[in-house]
């Protein structure tokens, strides 16, 4: 079964490789580019027993930092 | 004394770590590898060097933090056993939260390597009673992810406590407040990016980092 997990920075948090990447856009010439944050997209295979329970336990003690990211789970099939 | 430096894939500051305390403390300290389960009975004091630990995958210190020897170190802090954490054992410490906040990518995205100029604002840790309160020290600095984040009421009850322990005289790497180091509610574990092992000897340039250390042999020394 594949899950994917989307990390994110919660808001508030600066992100300064998006503000640079959103800086490069603008220099590039995109015009309309309101703000960047960049995440990460982790993909798991997993088990069909792993719960969304047990993923939500992976996230919060090593996939995301709490602190400063918020994730999300998504399952595909 | 009774010291441990623990090494983990993709440190690399550990024998440096382990120069300056064998220096100060006058014994070889106990080299640690992560994968250990125990550590040597009665430490005084425990050291997480800087470095690069598991190439800094995911994110900075996150594995490291939940290395097997992780579980030994949180029980070692919590019975009062003072633990430095250094750049990389900053980042450590923070993720494995025996230290409040995070240390993101510094703000303007480059690596910084320099003598940082830090105010001592905390005289009063067992790692820092040979400094005096609102001093200026110089100690370098050599990361990418020095960039301490809190939100703001984590950040007013640090200030509050005293438990922020230096303070960048000059903005450095985008550090929330401009804080280097922190200490936990206990005031037994410090964490702080600049390297105080690279300031021991007059060679070094500096020797403000060797006071951090002869800190806490006194404080152990007065508490024997």
């Amino acid at each position: 079964m594949k899950k994917r997990i989307f990390v994110t920075l919660k808001p508030g948090v600066l992100d300064p490789q998006g503000r640079a990447v959103h800086h490069a856009l603008d220099g590039m010439g995109f015009d309309g580019v309101n703000d960047v944050r960049i995440g990460r997209l982790i993909e798991l295979d997993v088990a069909d027993t792993v719960t969304d329970e047990a993923l939500g336990e992976m996230c919060e003690k090593l996939l995301a930092n709490t602190v400063i990211e918020n994730y999300r789970i998504e399952g595909s099939e | 004394m009774n010291t441990a430096v623990i090494t983990f894939p993709g440190s690399n500051c550990d024998r440096d770590m382990v120069v300056a305390i064998r220096d100060v403390f006058g014994s070889q300290p106990h080299q640690i590898w992560h994968r250990e389960t125990t550590l040597p009975e009665r430490l005084d004091f425990i050291a997480l060097p800087g470095g690069f630990s598991y190439g800094d995958y995911l994110r900075a210190g996150a594995m490291a933090a939940n290395s097997p020897i992780m579980r030994e170190i949180v029980r070692e802090a919590e019975r009062g056993v003072p633990v430095l954490g250094v750049c990389n054992g900053f980042q450590v410490l923070a993720e494995a939260r025996l230290l409040p906040g995070a240390l993101m990518r510094n703000a303007n995205q480059r690596f910084v390597c320099r003598d940082a100029a830090l105010r001592v604002e905390n005289a009063d840790t067992r790692f820092t009673t040979g400094f005096s309160k609102g001093e200026t020290i110089t100690i370098p600095v050599a990361h990418h992810d020095g960039n301490y984040f809190a939100d703001e009421t984590t950040l007013d009850r640090l200030e509050g406590d005293g438990r922020v322990v230096f303070r960048y005289l000059h903005a450095t790497n985008g550090s929330r407040r401009d804080i280097a180091g922190i200490v936990n509610d206990g005031g037994n574990v410090l964490g702080m990016m600049p390297h105080p092992e690279r300031a021991i000897d007059a060679a070094h340039g500096g020797t403000d980092g060797r006071r951090l250390f002869a800190s806490v042999m006194e404080s152990l020394a007065a508490t024997a």
